[in-house]
């Protein structure tokens, strides 16, 4: 048994792409951790997202993070000797008509005054020069040249293998039932026995809340399933990772040529069972949103539909937070949909916070008690 | 067909037909749906309308099918035909395209009677064009009257190949070669099963009586062949063998391949019906008690799709299961399922009498299986090698889930259905561990690929309510 199973000095719970970040990111910085994970690294959102890599549209207060995080996109190798599919072919927000295209400058206008130049104003013809077969209604849009798309659960995946080389350890199959802490110390009591570790990283994805519950400190979380579906392979349709300003729609197309459709209309999911229904009324509008803004879509051939199951917080922001009751207990979870390309830089964030209590990156805005102020 | 059924069963091969057929004289309102416009299934593929005139070739079995659709046609079950069924939810609710349309059937009961598959063989070259399964060949010639052309080469092992070698001389094709795969030591193992299938049904004197016939028609017979090869630029022209310790060539226009069948799994998987591993068949076997039912209230299961037993068991199966739910539905009482049902069983165990003989000798070598040459295609659509599968099963995957995501072995329009047990099998041997421990694939719907328009069909005028997410700058987008 390695030394990071028998003596963790952290315990994390949940391996997605924010627990696993986070055991590499300790490892790096030489603190043993051991990662307790219910099914197997990826099995849920993190290994089943669409695989957006974007700044566009996140929270201001997300910037900073997601500029950390899109740095080391842009060099993944390096971290996790595995470039994860990245592939950085741009992130537009198209504007169907002109009230769109107002917002979208707006939004334009308030990420400059913040400081953040990554993304640009385009219009119809920059539009049509970038995406050539969009609808020709479309007018306009953001476009942030340094963003794209990864494969997910080959990236969850590249961080747990890299977890390992670097002596962590990561229990596969293993469900944490209660966590409690006495004489300074964590006990995580699971299916498969009793661990222990002076400091706790609550990773649990669409469960996190079960963990900081017992704590006392419940949050607004809610179960979401969002769903995709997936083509057949087609001819070069979409260039970039697209999406629709205020309709719902995420569309890109990957290598292989199949193109994802999602965007967030949602199945149902029952996080007890771990399993998902789709709800192909709500897929039917994905459908006639996608073809009206790429009608080269006519005649696709859907080959695959699944829906991810993952937790939504009331003000669909993250919790990324010291547990503000319990010493030496660190909270990353209720993604709420934005987590895959954000949690690279979590890992990052977390460990820092573990190893020197804070971080350069501005976490306020996403304190697990946000909620109780308000 | 009504927006709501008491019984929808899936699939008009002799289970489905059998059981709505049962069902509907039991008082049943029942609606049949099948990717086909006609009756009949694979096995008596269009069994009301054959494409041969004469129908000698295709043996006495057709005609049982022949027999079975015209008391299908006759009862009050309601035939759907051309509905590509995708996606069958726990409430029963039931998917499908039909016409190039959406649309949906509810019903209180459904009958999966989806059928068998013929199990891949996946040998180096397996893929090229010139290649093609003994089944679909088969199929054709049911269908559309079409047989091969004299110097096809027919290699594997299992009925179907003799079966469909006897029916090209039948039909005056001189096939080139029979190359068969038979490991030698299937024959000892399946000599303890002898006795009993003697007693079955007169399975293995029509068995006999086609060996006969392919060796007198002095068509070459090469046995115990093993490491077959398929040869040819662009197209398929040669296969070439080890038999009796030489190496063969056979140069052929058309190779057809078979070594058995197994469950269809893409429905019954994508519905969430529980699957376990079959180590005497070698496939996913959907987990089902004595009447079809499964772990799906409401969700049964008959025919091949459940189990391989052939087309006469399937229609006793096809019966018990809608004995049952005429029980759960109170149109007859338990004793009169019971009653009923004796026979039935009487007569399905005499057909499955044959089962462990077949399943014995015609079980595929494991080289057949599991392709020793890492370059071998494992799954066709998206191009991924047997080696490939082993070497993400060496880097740490477990599972067949995992291999998915990570290689796309099992994500193209097939739906995994031809890559799924040599994935299996192959992710085992590597680890060392019972196949049942690696998979099966988490199937999602659409069961069958299905059109962007079809799914377009479904909206009903509200715009679901996601529509109403925060927009920007407040919100982070609803993914990412």
């Amino acid at each position: 048994m390695s030394e990071s199973a028998r003596n963790p000095e952290v315990i994390i719970i949940g391996g997605g792409i924010q627990g696993c970040s986070t055991a590499v990111h300790l490892g790096l910085k030489g603190v043993r951790a051991l990662l307790i994970e219910k099914n197997y690294p990826g099995r849920h959102a993190s290994g089943v997202n669409a695989g957006g890599v974007s700044r566009i549209g996140r929270f201001p207060s997300e910037l900073p993070l997601s500029a950390l995080s899109l740095e080391i996109w842009h060099d993944m190798e390096s971290l996790v000797d595995d470039d994860c599919g990245f592939i950085s072919n741009g992130r537009m927000k198209i504007a169907e008509n002109e009230a769109e295209m107002e917002k979208l400058r707006e939004r334009f206008n308030t990420v400059r005054a913040l400081g953040h130049e990554h993304e640009q104003l385009i219009d119809q013809y920059e539009l049509r020069q970038l995406e050539p077969d969009v609808a020709e209604h479309c007018v306009g849009g953001i476009y942030a040249p340094d963003c794209g798309h990864a494969n997910p659960f080959r990236t969850t995946t590249a961080f747990a293998r890299k977890a390992r080389n670097l002596g962590q350890t990561i229990m596969e199959g293993v469900r944490v039932e209660k966590v409690s802490r006495a004489a300074g110390v964590w006990t995580v009591r699971t299916d498969a026995g009793e661990f222990q570790a002076p400091v706790l990283v609550n990773t649990a994805g669409a469960w996190g809340d079960r963990i900081s519950d017992q704590m006392g400190e419940e949050v607004p979380m809610e179960t979401i399933a969002p769903m995709l579906m997936v083509t057949a392979r087609m001819p070069p349709i979409i260039r970039g990772v697209m999406g629709a300003t205020d309709r719902i729609l995420s569309i890109k197309q990957v290598p292989n040529g199949t193109i994802i459709i999602g965007g967030g209309y949602r199945g149902t999911a029952d996080r007890d069972a771990e399993t998902t229904v789709l709800d192909y009324k709500k897929l039917a509008y994905n459908a006639k949103i996608a073809t009206e803004m790429f009608p080269k879509l006519k005649g696709a051939r859907i080959v695959r539909s699944w829906a991810g199951i993952e937790g939504r917080m009331a003000d669909a922001m993250p919790v990324i937070s010291p547990s503000k009751t319990e010493e030496a207990c660190f909270h990353a979870f209720g993604f709420s949909a934005h987590g895959f390309n954000l949690g690279p830089a979590v890992g990052s964030v977390l460990s820092e916070l573990i190893t020197a209590g804070q971080s350069n990156i501005p976490i306020d805005a996403f304190s697990i008690d946000r909620f109780a102020k308000a | 067909m009504k927006a709501r059924h008491d019984l929808a069963v899936i699939g008009a091969g002799p289970a489905g037909m059998a059981g709505a057929t049962l069902a509907a004289e039991l008082g049943i309102d029942v609606l049949v749906l099948d990717e086909q416009e006609t009756p009949g299934g694979q096995i008596y593929r269009a069994v009301e309308q054959p494409g041969l005139a004469d129908l000698a070739p295709l043996g006495p079995e057709y005609r049982r099918g022949i027999e079975l659709a015209l008391a299908f046609g006759r009862s009050s079950a309601e035939l759907a035909g051309g509905a590509v069924v995708w996606q069958i939810r726990a409430d029963r609710t039931i998917t499908m395209t039909r016409a190039g349309e959406g649309k949906e059937v509810a019903a209180d009961h459904v009958l999966l009677a989806t059928g068998a598959m013929e199990r891949p063989f996946p040998i180096p070259g397996w893929t090229l064009p010139g290649v093609m399964t003994a089944g679909a060949a088969q199929t054709l010639m049911k269908s559309a009257g079409m047989v091969a052309e004299d110097g096809v080469v027919l290699a594997g092992s299992g009925p179907l190949l003799f079966q469909l070698a006897g029916q090209y001389l039948h039909a005056g094709v001189r096939p080139g070669a029979i190359v068969e795969t038979t490991p030698r030591r299937n024959y000892w193992n399946a000599a303890p099963h002898l006795p009993s299938a003697w007693s079955a049904g007169g399975y293995l004197e029509k068995g006999l009586a086609l060996l006969r016939a392919i060796k007198a028609s002095g068509v070459p017979f090469h046995r115990g062949a093993t490491g077959l090869h398929v040869h040819g630029d662009g197209r398929a022209n040669a296969l070439e063998f080890q038999s009796h310790g030489k190496t063969e060539r056979v140069e052929t226009p058309l190779l057809l391949l078979h070594q058995g069948v197994v469950p269809n799994p893409n429905l019954a998987m994508a519905t969430g019906i529980a699957h376990d591993w079959d180590a005497t068949q070698l496939c996913w076997r959907p987990a089902t008690d004595p009447w079809g039912g499964t772990n799906l209230d409401g969700i049964a299961l008959a025919g091949d799709g459940a189990g391989i037993g052939g087309a006469v068991a399937a229609e006793h199966s096809g019966r018990l299961a809608v004995l049952e739910i005429a029980r759960r539905m109170a149109r007859i009482t338990e004793g009169e399922r019971d009653e009923r049902a004796t026979a039935e069983r009487t007569a399905l165990r005499d057909q499955l009498r044959a089962r462990p003989f077949l399943d014995a000798l015609y079980r595929p070598a494991d080289a057949m299986r599991r392709p020793q040459d890492d370059a071998t295609l494992a799954c066709r659509c998206e191009e991924v090698t047997a080696g490939e599968i082993r070497r993400q099963a060496r880097l740490g995957l477990t599972n067949l889930n995992s291999l998915k995501s990570q290689s796309r072995c099992g994500m193209g329009p097939c739906q995994g259905r031809l890559c799924m047990l040599t994935a299996t099998e192959l992710m085992a041997e590597v680890h060392g561990v019972d196949p049942a421990k690696i998979g099966p694939f988490r199937l999602r719907p659409p069961a069958r690929p299905v059109d962007l328009n079809a799914i377009m069909g479904f909206g009903d005028g509200t715009i679901p309510p996601e529509a109403a997410l925060p927009t920007e700058p407040n919100a982070p987008g609803a993914k990412s």
